[in-house]
């Protein structure tokens, strides 16, 4: 894409959400990305041996692996341009009140205050590339919950997070999987202890501030046998003006009996390449529940897998993504049937506009072994205007005996004659259209915790405004 | 006022009225009848703006030509068509909706408290359940809820002119009444001028009628009173032809 069309896109944001606070950072590397930037890394963290080993090998990983051939086009990704590490306040912060009046401000603007203020103590918000604050809820440490940065939890927890880092995604996964292995930092550590259910959502905001910055957050969760929590992140991003790189990891581990949701929420600004990782894998009777909203970045790649691994596993994904502006979500999500009588259910929404692409690319496999399993996929495309697109690629392997797999797919513009009903009770073009694009995604929507599902709706209010023609 | 000038109506390039005129003064309510395919849902759909018809002449309203005006504009000026196919929208909260319908046609603005007190007059005028409020808009509703919630739209609008197409088609005799006295609220209450098409007379009976229009093969065939109903009713068509 053209700078000036890049230009014009983050102008369009910049009236919308229209802050970029000042860059404030304790310490900076240099550009592009080397032996020396990866092990400077390591030494600014203290980090102990096998680490600085990982980094080092997944780097050498990175380097040599070639670019996905598939799904759309990352040339454009320069990695010499791209600063690997700033932290951004020296040490974490425990109350709200010694949270830099800056940050505060971000959340401000977003709408996000109240719902601070309500989980005040559930919350871990990042900035730049750190944890900036957190404030762990008394509830989490009677229960033996352990949820806090990665860093913190390399130094406090060692044994358990060795034994479970990087054990599901490899660093030779994808050549992002090996970036994020090299460079990692910041991300939320999450240890749910047996049989113990976490009530409130343990929430975790994620934000871009700096221009040219990369970020690598990596996530470790583990749910114990028996045990429930619901994880949510939240991203907004200010705007800036040259190509950004967001290449997560999550690793999710479900027990036995065990249940989680992974909610995320996602609007990078209209520059960002959004190429994430994220797996699960489903332990006997567990059940994973991925959610997940995409709403801006330049380009998204994000398939999060279930690996059902043992009877009687679930796995569900339910997603929505919205893409305008040339902007393209790829996404979808994969079912891995290792084990019988394990089941699947993937439903994934997408809209379209104003020149937007959106693909549901995704993978259901049922394995020789698993048997009697079941899979549903259900991929509904919204199309708003002539100029956007939408494609489907879904790709089905069943082996096993008895398996039940159904895919159903849609593709559906904007009625006439439903925008004819809305306008005729009173609502302008973008109210109606607004109305119908929110009912469409609404049976995700309503599977977010309220101040999410209020942002969401408060966000596509925003983007419809303009997009309407 | 509304007033129909000399109006045609060409859909897919077929002729569907033909020069129709009628007057409707403020506060009175008049019934539009004829055989299916006359064009009377044309004409209600006309008056209010669909885009998927032709319309030459005028339509007067608010000392305004309606042709010069969007659906929405239409609307604010006070124009309510209650629809035929009603849609159902899935996703839409009814509630949040209604709140949105009300902040669109009304300028004074009513505390959350006070407009839930609003709403729920409306709603016991028409024995509608308050639980609806949480469903989505006609989302697996009845024939008869779709109509019974396009009443309680109209009453949270509080249009001044409303169209009501076969508001009745399909309706039990309490659902009948509910929706006539909704009507006559409106009347009482704003001097709604209200046209209402249908077939049957038995909505009628509840309503005062100043005058009934026959349509024809896309003509405006006969005005009369409201005896004119009754003639129909008990002849059929053909008689008063």
């Amino acid at each position: 894409m053209a700078k000036a069309t890049i230009k014009q896109l983050n102008d369009a944001y910049a009236s919308k959400f229209g802050f970029a606070m000042p860059e404030k950072s304790v310490v900076s590397f240099d550009f592009g990305l080397s032996s020396e930037i990866i092990a400077a890394i390591s030494d600014h963290k203290q980090e102990p041996e096998w680490m600085r080993t990982f980094r080092q090998r997944s780097l050498q990983t990175f380097v040599k692996m070639p670019l996905p051939k598939w799904g759309p086009s990352l040339a454009e990704i320069d990695f010499e341009q791209i600063r690997y590490y700033i932290k951004d306040t020296e040490v974490e912060q425990r109350s709200w009140d010694e949270v830099p009046t800056e940050i505060k401000q971000t959340f401000d603007r977003l709408g996000v205050p109240q719902a601070e203020r309500e989980f005040l103590a559930g919350v871990k918000a990042q900035y730049n590339s750190e944890v900036a604050y957190s404030s762990l809820q008394k509830e989490l440490d009677e229960q033996g919950v352990i949820f806090c940065s990665m860093e913190e939890a390399l130094q406090k927890h060692a044994d358990l997070f060795q034994e479970y880092f990087g054990k599901l995604v490899p660093a030779s996964d994808n050549k992002f999987a090996a970036l994020n292995s090299a460079a990692w930092s910041g991300g939320s550590f999450v240890y749910i202890p047996k049989n113990t259910h976490v009530k409130r959502p343990l929430q975790s905001y994620f934000r871009i501030n700096a221009a040219r910055m990369g970020q690598f957050e990596r996530t470790l969760i583990i749910a114990d046998e028996g045990s429930s929590a619901h994880y949510v992140e939240g991203c907004t991003a200010p705007v800036y003006s040259e190509y950004s790189l967001h290449a997560a990891v999550v690793e999710v581990f479900v027990k036995r009996n065990a249940r989680f949701r992974y909610t995320t929420i996602q609007n990078w600004s209209g520059n960002i390449y959004n190429l994430v990782t994220k797996r699960a894998q489903v332990l006997a009777d567990g059940v994973m529940e991925w959610v997940d909203g995409n709403l801006g970045a330049k380009t998204t790649m994000k398939y999060p897998s279930c690996y059902l691994a043992e009877e009687g596993a679930y796995g569900e994904m339910l997603s929505v993504a919205y893409a305008k502006n040339q902007q393209i979500q790829d996404t979808g999500a994969k079912m891995i049937h290792l084990a019988p009588n394990t089941a699947s259910k993937i439903v994934a929404k997408s809209v379209s506009v104003a020149g937007g692409q959106s693909n549901y690319r995704g993978l259901v496999h049922v394995t020789k072994a698993a048997t009697n399993s079941k899979s549903k996929v259900e991929c509904d495309a919204l199309i708003l205007d002539g100029q956007s697109g939408t494609s489907t690629y879904p790709d089905m392997r069943i082996l096993g005996e008895n398996a039940i797999v159904e895919h159903e797919a849609s593709v559906s513009e904007i009625e006439e004659d439903k925008l004819f009903y809305l306008m005729s009770r009173g609502l302008d073009k973008t109210e109606a259209m607004t109305l119908l694009v929110a009912g469409f995604i609404e049976p995700i929507v309503k599977e977010l915790p309220l101040e999410y599902a209020v942002e969401l709706n408060r966000l596509i209010e925003l983007e419809m405004e303009g997009s309407v023609g | 006022m509304l007033t129909l000038k000399n109006l045609s109506v060409r859909l897919h390039k077929k002729n569907i009225l033909n020069k129709i005129d009628i007057r409707i003064p403020d506060g009175e309510t008049h019934v539009l009848m004829g055989q299916n395919g006359a064009g009377k849902s044309t004409l209600a759909q006309s008056i209010m703006g669909n885009p998927n018809y032709q319309v030459t002449g005028e339509i007067l309203f608010a000392d305004q030509n309606l042709l010069d005006l969007d659906p929405q504009q239409r609307a604010a000026l006070g124009v309510f068509l209650s629809f035929q196919q009603i849609l159902e929208i899935p996703g839409v909260k009814i509630y949040d909706y209604l709140k949105l319908l009300y902040k669109k046609s009304h300028e004074q603005k009513l505390t959350p408290l006070k407009f839930k007190a609003f709403l729920r007059e409306k709603m016991a005028l028409l024995a509608f359940d308050e639980s609806f409020l949480e469903r989505s808009l006609n989302h697996g509703f009845s024939g008869g809820e779709k109509k019974k919630m396009e009443v309680l739209q109209m009453l949270v609008i509080e249009p001044k002119l409303v169209i009501l197409d076969e508001i009745d088609s399909g309706l039990d005799i309490d659902a009948i009444q509910a929706v006539a006295r909704a009507v006559n609220y409106l009347k009482e209450k704003h001097q709604t001028s209200v046209l209402i098409i249908t077939h049957y007379s038995r909505i009628l009976q509840f309503l005062t009628l100043d005058k009934v229009h026959l349509l024809s093969k896309g003509q405006l065939v006969k005005t009369g009173g409201a005896e004119l109903v009754r003639q129909i009713e008990d002849k059929g068509f053909q008689s008063v032809l």
